[in-house]
C-alpha cells in the first residue's frame, strides 16, 4: 500500500525562476496520475522532484509514510522510465535490468529470477544477450520498462516514455503500459504533453500550466466540466472553440461575436445573466440543425474531409474567430455556405473573460 | 565511390604504392645499414640489401652499447623509455579523466575558474615552462629519477579537454538512471563512464604513448646519470661523438629498436580503437 502525497510543493531555481507554484495532490494506492501540460509547464520538474533528481524548495513529498524530501533516489523505492530510455549502451539487456538490483545487494539467484520474469512479461526473452543498439525503438522502450519492473518499486515514474516512438507503436505501447500498470497495481505518475495519452492512461489527470495546477480530476470530468479556459482548450482534439459573447439579461440566450445568438433551454445561463463571457463549444457538440430562433449561422471557409469525419472551419458573421465543427461521415457542403448550427445549453462552457475561470 | 574501372583502380593503387615506397625507403636504408659492418656503410655506394651482421650488431647494441657514447646498453635505454612513456601515458589518462569527471559532473565553487586554469596551460608551449619546471624538479630532488622523468609531463590540458567534451555528449539521463539504480558517484564512474570512454582512452593511449616515447628535451635536461638515459636522447648522443666517426651501423640498429615500441602500440591499439568505434553507441 503506497500513497504518494505532495503538500505545498514549490520549486525555485537558483536564478530565481519559480518553476512550480504550490502543488497539492494525493495519489491513492495503485492509482495512475497523469501530469499533463504544454512544454515548460513544470510537469517534468515535478516528476523529477518526486524521483529525487531535483531538490524541493518548499513543501513535502511523502511516499508511503515517509517524507522523502532529503532521501537519495535509490532510497525512495521508486523506478523511473526516461524519455530517451537512458539504457546503458555498453551493457547487455540482461545487465541493464540487473544493474539496479546488483547495487541493492539482491542475491544473484533472485536477480536472475526477476530479470527472466520481467523479460517474459515484456516478451524480451530472446533479446537478453543483445546490447541496446541492436534493438528497435519499441524493444528499447520495453527494456526501460523492464528495468523499472524488476525493482518491484512502490512507485513508477514515467517521463514521456512514448514520445520517441512512431505513432503506431505509441498506440500499442500505451495499451501495454496501461495493462502492465493494472496488473502490477503500482502507484504511478506519468508525465506527457500528449492529451490523448493522458486521457486514455490516467485514472486522474493533473493539468499544469506555468507551474500552477489548473485542474485535477478524472479524464471525463476534465472533458465535461473544465474548470478553466486553459483546461478546456487543452483537453480534447480538435480543441474547443472559444468565442466572445454576452449573456442576455434574461439568462436564456447568449449573443455571440459576429451578431449571432444561441439560445438555451429556459434560463440556462441565469447565473451569468448580463455578463460578458467567453463561450467555449467543443467541435463535436456544434451540430447542423434546422433554421429556427436562437440558431447561429456559420460562414464556411475550409472543409477538411477525413473519411470517418469531416472538420468544417468557419466563422460567425463579421467576427474573424476561427471555429471548427466536427461532423460524422462526409456531409455535402460547399465553401461559403451559411450553415445553421446549434449546441445544447449543457454543452456550452462559459468562462470569465478576465480570469479564465468557469462560470457555473 | 563504387566504380568498376580497371584503369582507375590501377592508377590509384600505383599512387598508393609510390607513396608507401617514399615513406618506406628511409626505413629500409636504416634497416639495411644496421645489418652491415661499419666499413660497408662508409664506402660508396651504400648497400641496398641486408648484410650478414644483423645478429652481431643488434646483440652489441642491446647488451654493451656504444663505448664513445658512454657505453650504456640500449636495452637499458629502451627500458627507461618504456617506463617513462608508460608512466606519462597512464598518468595523463588517469589524471585527466578524473579531472574531467569532476568538472562535468560536480557542482563546486570556482568550477569554471579551474576549468579555464587547466585550459590556459594549453596555450603555453613546453619550452616556455621548461626552466621553472626544471627548478621545481631540481628543488624536489627528482633529477635522475623516473618520477622526475614522468611526473612533470603528466598534467595534460588536452586530454582533460577531450574527456570533458566526451562526457558532455553522454546524456544526463544516463547519470540519473544510474542514481535511481543506486549507483553513487564512484560506481557511476566505474560502471558506466569508464566503459563508455574505452574508445577515447584507446585513442589517447596511442597518441600519448608516442608523445611520451619521443620526449627528447626534458630527459636531456634532467638526466645526468647514464642509467636513466632514454633511447631517443641516447641516439643523439651516439651521433654527437667527439674525436671519432659515429658508428653508424650501431646507431642505425638503435634507431630500428627505438622505432619498434611505438609501432607495436599503434598496431595493437588500432584493433581496440576500431572495435570500440563499431561497438559503442552514444
Amino acid at each position: 500500500m503506497t500513497e504518494v502525497a505532495l503538500n505545498g510543493i514549490e520549486k525555485v531555481y537558483p536564478n530565481g525562476f519559480q518553476a512550480i507554484h504550490g502543488v497539492d495532490v494525493a495519489i491513492a494506492d495503485g492509482e495512475l496520475l497523469v501530469l499533463v501540460g504544454p512544454s515548460g509547464c513544470g510537469k517534468s520538474t515535478l516528476l523529477r522532484m518526486v524521483a529525487g533528481l531535483e531538490t524541493v524548495t518548499h513543501g513535502e513529498i511523502r511516499i508511503g509514510n515517509k517524507i522523502v524530501n532529503n532521501l537519495e533516489p535509490m532510497e525512495r523505492d521508486i523506478a523511473m522510465v526516461f524519455q530517451n530510455y537512458a539504457l546503458y549502451p555498453h551493457m547487455k539487456v540482461y545487465d541493464n535490468m540487473a544493474y539496479g538490483l546488483r547495487n541493492h545487494g539482491v542475491p544473484k539467484a533472485e536477480i536472475d529470477e526477476r530479470v527472466r520474469e520481467a523479460a517474459r512479461i515484456l516478451e524480451l526473452a530472446p533479446f537478453l544477450d543483445r546490447r541496446p543498439n541492436q534493438l528497435s525503438g519499441g524493444q528499447r522502450q520495453r527494456v526501460a520498462m523492464g528495468r523499472a519492473i524488476v525493482r518491484k518499486p512502490s512507485v513508477f515514474l514515467f517521463d514521456e516514455p512514448l514520445s520517441n516512438l512512431d505513432a503506431k507503436l505509441r498506440g500499442q505501447m500505451r495499451i501495454e503500459i496501461k495493462k502492465l500498470q493494472q496488473d502490477l497495481d503500482v502507484t504511478s505518475i506519468y508525465v506527457t504533453h500528449d492529451q490523448v495519452e493522458a486521457m486514455t492512461l490516467g485514472d486522474r489527470l493533473m493539468v499544469l500550466n506555468g507551474g500552477q495546477v489548473e485542474q485535477v480530476g478524472s479524464p471525463i470530468e476534465l472533458y465535461e466540466r473544465p474548470q478553466t479556459r486553459f483546461v478546456a482548450g487543452f483537453i480534447g482534439a480538435p480543441s474547443m472553440n472559444f468565442i466572445d459573447g454576452q449573456v442576455n439579461e434574461d439568462g436564456a440566450s447568449v449573443m455571440l461575436a459576429g451578431g449571432e445568438r444561441m439560445a438555451g433551454e429556459g434560463a440556462a445561463f441565469a447565473n451569468a445573466a448580463g455578463r460578458s463571457v467567453v463561450v467555449g463549444i467543443r467541435p463535436e457538440h456544434l451540430q447542423i440543425v434546422g433554421e429556427g430562433d436562437g440558431v447561429a449561422h456559420l460562414q464556411v471557409s475550409v472543409i477538411e474531409k477525413l473519411g470517418a469525419e469531416t472538420m468544417v472551419h468557419g466563422h460567425f458573421g463579421e467576427d474573424r474567430t476561427d471555429l471548427t465543427i466536427r461532423l460524422e461521415g462526409i456531409p455535402d457542403l460547399t465553401v461559403g455556405e451559411r450553415l445553421p448550427v446549434h449546441a445544447a445549453a449543457g454543452r456550452l462552457h462559459l468562462f470569465d473573460p478576465d480570469t479564465g475561470t468557469r462560470l457555473e | 565511390m563504387v566504380e568498376n574501372r580497371p584503369i582507375l583502380t590501377f592508377l590509384s593503387h600505383l599512387i598508393i604504392v609510390a607513396g608507401i615506397l617514399v615513406v618506406l625507403l628511409p626505413i629500409w636504408i636504416t634497416f639495411v645499414a644496421s645489418t652491415h659492418p661499419i666499413e660497408n656503410i662508409m664506402t660508396a655506394p651504400i648497400p641496398l640489401w641486408p648484410g650478414g651482421k644483423l645478429i652481431e650488431n643488434y646483440t652489441t647494441v642491446l647488451s654493451a652499447g656504444i663505448e664513445d657514447a658512454g657505453g650504456v646498453a640500449v636495452g637499458v635505454m629502451l627500458m627507461n623509455s618504456l617506463i617513462m612513456a608508460l608512466s606519462i601515458t597512464i598518468g595523463k589518462i588517469a589524471i585527466s579523466i578524473i579531472a574531467a569527471y569532476a568538472i562535468v559532473y560536480f557542482q563546486f565553487p570556482f568550477r569554471m575558474f579551474f576549468f579555464w586554469i587547466i585550459f590556459v596551460t594549453l596555450m603555453l608551449p613546453v619550452e616556455v615552462r621548461i626552466l621553472p619546471t626544471f627548478k621545481v624538479v631540481a628543488d624536489l630532488g627528482m633529477l635522475n629519477s623516473y618520477s622526475g622523468l614522468s611526473i612533470p609531463l603528466i598534467a595534460s590540458a588536452t586530454a582533460t579537454f577531450l574527456f570533458r567534451q566526451f562526457f558532455m555528449t553522454v546524456p544526463d539521463e544516463l547519470a540519473e538512471a544510474a542514481r535511481i539504480d543506486g549507483a553513487g558517484p564512484l560506481k557511476f564512474f566505474r560502471d558506466i563512464l569508464l566503459p563508455l570512454s574505452r574508445t577515447n582512452m584507446a585513442a589517447l593511449f596511442v597518441i600519448l604513448f608516442i608523445f611520451g616515447w619521443n620526449q627528447y628535451l626534458w630527459p636531456l635536461l634532467i638526466t645526468t646519470d647514464e642509467s636513466f638515459y632514454t633511447v631517443v636522447m641516447g641516439i643523439q648522443r651516439m651521433v654527437a661523438v667527439s674525436d671519432s666517426l659515429p658508428v653508424w651501423h650501431l646507431v642505425m640498429a638503435t634507431t630500428m629498436l627505438a622505432m619498434l615500441p611505438p609501432v607495436i602500440v599503434v598496431v595493437a591499439m588500432q584493433k581496440l580503437f576500431v572495435k570500440g568505434l563499431v561497438e559503442t553507441e552514444k
